[in-house]
Parts: C-alpha cells; sequence; structure tokens
C-alpha cells in the first residue's frame, strides 16, 4: 500500500467525512466525484454524525494478510443515520452481544500495521453505542 | 451480428494439481477443446484469470499461454473479473466471432490456487472487493457473504439448515463428474454441524479453492458443420456490472447485475426461465445460489432458498442447477469457474453428460458471479 494512499484518504477515514450530492440531496459516504443516485458532479463535503445501526455483522476466524494478529475480529454493514451503508469492524463489544438493528457509534482505531516500516493506519471501527448517563 | 457455436470443449479435472503449474493447466485444457474441435489453429485466444499475478507472480497470460499452447503470435489477452472472468472470457470471444472480425477463437478459463495457503490466499481473494472501503478494514470474502447471508435470514426469516439443499443437492451430482473434486455426496446432519467459518457460513455453505482449467472452441454457426454434428449455438451472452463494493449497492439482497444480464439473454434469445432446462448457477456459496434464482426470476424475491427445501432444484426438478456439481463440488478454480460452467452445459446439450445427464436438454443456462455481485456474465446455450 503506502503512506501517501493512506494519507489522502484521511478526512474520511478519521472523521467520516462524505459528500452530499447538489443535484439530488442524497449523502454519499465513502466520497465519490459522481453520485450514485443520479450521475451528477460537484458535491459538497458532508460530516457524517458517526452514528448507525447494524445492518448484519460476521466473525473472521481465517483473516487475510497483515490482520492475523487481531483475529478473531467481527466486521459488520452499518446503516448510517444518513442513509449509507458502511463496511468496518466492530470494537468494545463482545461478539455474542451483537444484534441487528444495534445502535453504533464510530470510534477511531487502529486498523493494521503495513510492511516492514510499520506504517500504523488508523481509521473508523464502530461501537455499541454509549447511553447519557 | 453472425450467430456463433460452440465447437469443441476441454476440461482437466478440478482439485490440487501438485504436478501442474498454470501454464501446462491451461494447456491441458485448451489442447483437449482443440482436438475436439478438430482444428490446428484459431484466430484469437482469450484466457479468464483472476489470481495469477497474485499466486503466481505472473501477469501477461495471453502470450504465454499462447506460446505454451503452440500458437504463437495469435491475437491472446487475458481477461479479468474476479470470480466471472471465466464467462467473461466466453463472453469476448462471442464478441469477436458475431462481430465478423475473428472466425476461430479459443475462451480459456485457468486458475492455480493451491501455491498460496492461508492469509495470503484469503487476502489474494479479497481483491475481487474495494481496496480502499472494504478490504482495508479486514474483510475477507466469506465474511463478505456471511454479511448478506446474515442479513436474508433476518429479513425473510430463514434458518441455517433451509439453505442446506444447496449443497446437498451439488455433492450428491458430483458423484457422476469424473472431473468434480469432491465425488461424495453430503447428509443435512454434517452440513449442520460443518465447521463455522464465519457465521452463519459454514464449511458445506462454502465452495472449495482449486486449480482447474476449461476451454471451449467458437466459430460461427454457419461453419460450425464443418468441425463437428455436435455444435451448441450460443443463444445469448449478456454481461452486467453493479458497484463493487457491497455497501454501495442501492439493495444489497438483490443482484442487480444477475437480474440485468439474465434480462438481456432471455430477450436475445427470446426465451423466458420458464423455457430453461437446467441452469449452472454459481453457488459460490449457499446464499449465492439463492440470491442468484431469484434475480434470474426463477423464485421470488426471498424465496430463492424453497427451491432448494423443495427439491426443485434436483436432476428430476422443476429447474436443475449445478448438474455436475456446481462451485460447490466440482470445485471453484476462480477464474476458471465460468468456462467450466459452459463445458458442462455443452457436455448436457451434447447428451454426452454420463451419470450426470438431465434428459431432454434443449436450453441450458449459466451464471457466473465475480465480487459480491459486482459483475455478472449469463450465457443462453440451444442444442442441435
Amino acid at each position: 500500500m503506502g503512506i501517501a494512499r493512506d494519507w489522502r484518504l484521511r478526512s474520511q477515514r478519521y472523521a467520516l467525512v462524505g459528500e452530499i450530492c447538489d443535484d439530488c440531496g442524497r449523502k454519499i459516504f465513502p466520497p465519490r466525484d459522481v453520485c450514485p443516485y443520479c450521475a451528477e458532479e460537484a458535491q459538497t463535503p458532508f460530516h457524517f454524525s458517526g452514528r448507525g445501526e447494524i445492518y448484519s455483522h460476521t466473525t473472521i476466524y481465517n483473516p487475510p494478510a497483515g490482520f492475523e494478529e487481531f483475529a478473531p475480529y467481527t466486521v459488520a454493514l452499518v446503516k448510517l443515520e444518513e442513509g449509507p451503508l458502511v463496511t468496518a469492524q466492530l470494537t468494545d463489544v463482545d461478539p455474542q452481544e451483537i444484534a441487528i438493528g444495534q445502535p453504533v457509534e464510530m470510534v477511531t482505531r487502529k486498523i493494521r500495521e503495513e510492511g516492514p516500516e510499520g506504517l500504523i493506519v488508523y481509521g473508523y471501527k464502530f461501537r455499541p453505542r454509549l447511553q447519557a448517563a | 451480428m453472425r450467430d456463433v457455436s460452440i465447437i469443441g470443449i476441454g476440461q482437466t479435472p478440478v482439485g490440487e494439481h501438485w504436478n501442474r503449474s498454470l501454464r501446462h493447466l491451461a494447456y491441458d485444457a485448451i489442447a483437449a477443446a482443440m482436438q475436439d474441435a478438430g482444428i490446428e489453429r484459431a484466430d484469437a485466444l482469450y484466457v479468464g484469470n483472476m489470481l495469477s499475478g497474485e499466486i503466481s507472480g505472473q501477469s501477461h497470460l495471453g502470450p504465454l499461454i499462447a506460446d505454451f499452447a503452440g500458437l504463437r503470435g495469435i491475437e491472446a489477452v487475458k481477461i479479468e473479473g474476479a470470480c466471472a472472468g471465466g464467462a467473461a472470457a466466453v463472453r469476448i470471444g462471442y464478441l469477436a466471432v458475431a462481430s465478423g472480425l475473428q472466425d476461430i477463437v479459443i475462451c480459456a478459463g485457468v486458475e492455480k490456487m493451491t501455491d498460496e495457503v492461508g492469509s495470503r490466499l484469503t487476502s489474494a481473494l479479497a481483491q475481487a472487493a474495494d481496496a480502499d472501503h472494504e478490504t482495508v478494514h479486514g474483510i475477507s470474502f466469506v465474511a463478505l457473504n456471511a454479511l448478506l447471508m446474515r442479513r436474508y435470514m433476518y429479513e425473510y426469516g430463514v434458518r441455517h439448515e433451509d439453505f442446506a439443499g444447496f449443497a446437498i443437492n451439488s455433492h450428491a451430482n458430483a458423484v457422476g463428474n469424473p472431473n468434480a473434486m469432491f465425488r461424495r455426496p453430503i447428509t443435512l446432519e454434517a452440513f449442520k454441524r460443518a465447521g463455522m467459518v464465519a457465521a452463519p457460513i459454514n464449511l458445506l455453505d462454502s465452495s472449495p479453492m482449486a486449480d482447474g482449467a476449461a476451454a471451449v472452441i467458437l466459430c460461427p454457426s454457419e461453419q460450425a458443420r464443418e468441425f463437428t454434428d455436435d455444435a451448441v449455438r450460443i443463444a445469448a451472452s449478456a454481461m452486467a456490472t453493479d458497484s463493487l463494493s457491497l455497501h454501495d449497492r442501492h439493495d444489497p439482497l438483490w443482484l442487480q447485475a444477475a437480474q440485468d444480464s439474465a434480462r438481456r439473454a432471455y430477450r436475445q434469445a427470446g426465451v423466458g426461465p420458464a423455457d430453461i432446462d437446467l441452469f449452472e448457477l454459481h453457488d459460490a456459496f449457499t446464499i449465492m445460489a439463492a440470491l442468484s434464482l431469484e434475480a434470474t426470476g426463477f423464485a421470488d424475491r426471498g424465496r430463492g432458498w424453497q427451491l432448494a427445501a423443495n427439491g426443485d432444484i434436483r436432476p428430476d426438478g422443476r429447474i436443475p442447477i449445478c448438474t455436475m456439481g456446481g462451485l460447490k463440488a466440482r470445485g471453484h478454480p476462480v477464474g476458471a469457474t465460468g468456462v467450466y460452467q459452459i463445458v458442462e452445459a455443452v457436455q448436457q446439450l451434447r447428451g454426452k453428460a454420463g451419470d450426470c445427464q438431465i434428459p431432454n436438454v434443449h436450453l441450458a443456462m449459466t451464471q457466473n458471479i465475480g465480487g459480491s455481485g459486482a459483475t455478472i456474465v449469463t450465457h443462453i446455450l440451444e442444442g442441435g
């Protein structure tokens, strides 16, 4: 992979910045150059709240290369409040207690270390939404 | 546009070929297909393959395999569409012959998977997904299918064992196919207690990784009689795409590219689902079989699993599927699978499928799926 590759995705990875389509008004994540709904260009950056709920989930015991040290870990499709689905790991949760529909929120975590340089890739994961005291 | 027919087929057994490399496997299938068609040369070679760069450190398969097969100098190129690369290569060959620009075309699919194992093979397969937005999070290919299957079970109130019929049917059918990897039946009990891979997907929901190669020879239908009395006409050929990532689908539980490519194929052939005598579908995981049946019009949304539960998919059922073992039991050498499906449909239409023969087959459909549904290629073949 490489440093530049992760660096140029920093605003979406660290802050869940996507886009809102100026034409159809839909919110888009991850960001693109062309709206997948109306095919118009020119979107405006949109900061997602990070709140959503679990659409589906599974736990990985046979990880791809680079993720061995984290296994087993749980991945999910999270339905964001603003509409889009996002693929991410779940964190701070017992896999036995995860359920479809469960409210979750985005947190920033270490995703992996890459290559002999040990570049640490940070990005979004989701955890069960904390209840107000 | 010219009508196009298949005049020769070839395949290696699917399995662990420790003594044969990528190029040897491709040659074995191509040589068998050329012999079957009675040809010694061709105008072009299209090679379906996914993983040669990752696993064999080998790109640039077109000239490598053309030269190795004794065809040095012809037009040759690799066609890549993840697990749909095989049928995509046939699609490109079809376009070449139908256009009138080429007469004799070889479409081959080859995959050498067993030279890599474990996490590196898992990584290689995950390249079918979005690197920046799916695989970066450690997603594996099984996991993407598991996300689909869990949501499907949740939305439609389906139990895991309701999918068992897909795996049981494929294994039962593979018993009669000498080229299949797993030629033994499995029971419902075995399905229910199989080891978990990524819940809810267990080992017997999943097709095995394998080595293999298959090839078909295409020519204009008007010339087919010069080569064989057994020609099979390509009544329809269609490819469609969807978003690469699962999370970008407008409806994750609907294979839009399966519906789009099947509709185009039905329209081209002038037929509908009720006219299809057998369907070689892409049962990489049992959930994919259910989704494929729904999107192609054989079952209503959320009901694809019922065709497995009620026996409709068996050889004596309404719409036999995976008649020679499917991906589940014939094996899934990813970039070759789409060509195997077409080779098997030709065997059936020729009436030469041996113990796997389905009686009275006139129209056969094949559907090859790349990624979690991003590239889908559908063919309809018509017997003579």
